[in-house]
């Protein structure tokens, strides 16, 4: 009798110990799969033929559409920021620090998160939904048999562009953002404006701004990079686009804030080790 | 047989899952030179046979040569070369949805041939574009603004641009009305019939023009070739299915 259960629960643990290792071993296949997917993308555009036209046109829909909602985002958290920073400093009278510490959180984590945010919804979510009409309707098809890779001609222009554009728009944020809370900080609360800007330079290190870019250029990597394959597996007609389109936004954003954190470890032990 | 063949299929399978064969053992040869019609119930699998000789699905079995070659033997750079020899018209025309008429036409030529100057190019954009039957008011249209037979027409002219040498054509003339299906069937002929070393492989549901425009017919059913020879033998086989299919496709017409 207990021999017989013995069997049984021994059963039972090697089919959860292989549903798991399953899992992970699925789990390990797809990231290498997306992986050499990008690498693959991003290394073509360097080949002939060049996508100037494509990637300009990525540029303009990335980068360009997206700066009015980037500047709403900024100069709305910047104002927030500094309130609520202005407020808990005030407890202490160091509402001086307001300026340094609202510069520091925007350039190394609220700049690059939120536009990565924003920006992977937005254009993420067109790129996901483009590419998988293009699937489900043959498109992608019919580029491949003239003889054209459709990885070249359609991905690689939209994951360049976002990794230049994300930084460009970064730092739009952080300018707006900082324009945000001056205005806050010297019309509304009426603190000095010599000691905001003196603080501010004082305490606010270009490596800390140079950090959020570096960030928002990963972001931009990896939101394009997700998009673009999830829509590029698209199956299953019109209603396969918009799962497509839904799981690469979701993914991507989940993504971009789960990597914020491992990438601002990284780059601090990279200061560390150079300095 | 000393015929050359374009294309070779031999004993192609195919299932998208586990057990069910859509295509059960294909043997299919499309002489060089001839006009080859492929018919057969919908559903049967001709577009997926289709896919199989453009590369984009991969055979669970079998071999496909195409010009002498097993294309799952090419390289990348062989395949883009093979490729050019193509010209392809989807069933659903699979026309790019953010350039207008005259830009998908342009494509091919854009890629391909960077000996050309722009005017030569949209020179023989329009000549295509023409002999497909389409209003020149329509070519600065995007594919969202034209009605099914114009895309189906504005596909055809695309798949005609480089001049290729084998043409492949997923219903071309389905959903088109009589005059144009008459006019679509001749231009097929006329291409075929100026470059005396093009192929065609036309699917069609219109047993009346296959019978017209087709060297040879073949009849899909069941996963496999039903029959494959010239339009005579059809009218005399004594198959219940292909007679039932021949004698729909006499009475439509
Ligand atoms: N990507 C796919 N995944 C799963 N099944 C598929 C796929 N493509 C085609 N099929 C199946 O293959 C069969 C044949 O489809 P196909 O499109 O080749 O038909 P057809 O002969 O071209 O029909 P029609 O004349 O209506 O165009 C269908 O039963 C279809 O369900
Ligand atoms: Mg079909």
């Amino acid at each position: 009798m207990s021999e017989k259960l013995r069997e049984r629960v021994n059963h039972y643990l090697d089919l959860i110990v292989l549903t798991i290792v399953g899992v992970i071993e699925e789990f390990i296949y797809e990231v290498g799969c997306v992986m050499s997917f990008g690498a693959y993308s991003m290394g073509t555009f360097f080949k002939k033929p060049y996508r100037m036209k494509e990637f300009i046109q990525q540029m303009e829909f990335i980068g360009n559409k997206s700066i009015f909602i980037v500047v709403l985002t900024g100069t709305f958290t910047g104002m927030a920021l500094a309130f609520q920073v202005y407020l808990g400093f005030r407890m202490v009278n160091a509402t001086s620090l307001t300026g340094p510490i609202v510069a520091m959180g925007i350039a190394r984590e609220l700049g690059p998160v939120l536009t990565g945010l924003i920006v992977a919804a937005r254009a993420g979510g067109a790129m996901a939904a483009n590419l998988g009409s293009m699937r489900v309707s043959e498109q992608i098809d019919a580029l491949e048999v003239m003889g054209v890779d459709p990885l070249e001609y359609l991905v690689a222009p939209r994951m360049w562009a976002s990794v230049v554009a994300l930084p460009l728009l970064t730092g739009v944020f952080d300018f707006t953002a900082m324009v945000g809370s001056y205005f806050l900080c010297i019309h509304v609360l009426e603190m000095d404006e010599a000691i905001f800007w003196d603080k501010t330079s004082l305490w606010l290190n270009p490596n800390h701004i140079n950090e959020g870019l570096i960030k928002a250029a990963v972001f931009g990597a990896v939101f394009s990079l997700i998009c673009c394959y999830r829509g590029f597996k698209t199956t299953g007609g019109a209603r396969g686009v918009g799962d497509s389109t839904n799981r690469g936004v979701v993914l991507s954003m989940v993504m971009i804030i789960i990597l914020d954190f491992f990438l601002m470890n990284l780059i601090d032990i990279y200061y560390k080790v150079t300095t | 047989m000393a015929q050359e063949n374009a294309i070779e299929i031999i004993d192609l399978k195919k299932s998208f899952s586990e057990g069910d064969y859509v295509l059960n053992g294909i043997n299919l040869n499309v002489p060089k030179g001839k006009v080859t019609v492929i018919i057969g119930f919908s559903g049967t699998g001709k577009s997926v046979l289709l896919k199989h000789i453009l590369g984009i699905l991969k055979p669970t079995s079998g071999t496909i040569k195409i010009l002498g070659k097993d294309i799952s033997l090419l390289t990348d750079d062989e395949k883009v070369k093979l490729r050019r020899h193509f010209g392809v018209l989807f069933q659903y025309a699979a026309l790019f949805d953010d350039k207008t008429v005259l830009e998908n036409v342009m494509f091919p030529l854009d890629e391909h041939r960077k000996d050309l100057s722009k005017t030569q190019k949209l020179q023989i954009a329009y000549e295509k574009l023409r002999l497909s039957g389409l209003d020149e008011k329509h070519y600065k249209k995007l594919p969202g603004e034209i009605s099914g037979g114009m895309r189906k027409r504005c596909g055809l002219a695309r798949a005609l641009a480089l001049d290729p040498e084998i043409l492949v054509y997923d219903e071309p003339t389905t959903g088109l009305d009589p005059i144009l299906t008459e006019m679509v069937d001749n231009l097929i002929l006329n291409t075929h019939n100026q470059n005396k070393d093009s192929s065609s492989l036309v699917v069609s549901h219109d047993l009346h023009a296959a019978f017209r425009i087709g060297d040879y017919v073949a009849m899909l059913d069941s996963g496999k070739v039903l029959l494959h020879g010239p339009p005579k033998v059809f009218l005399e086989s004594d198959n219940p299915l292909v007679a039932r299919f021949v004698s729909k496709g006499v009475n439509k017409k």
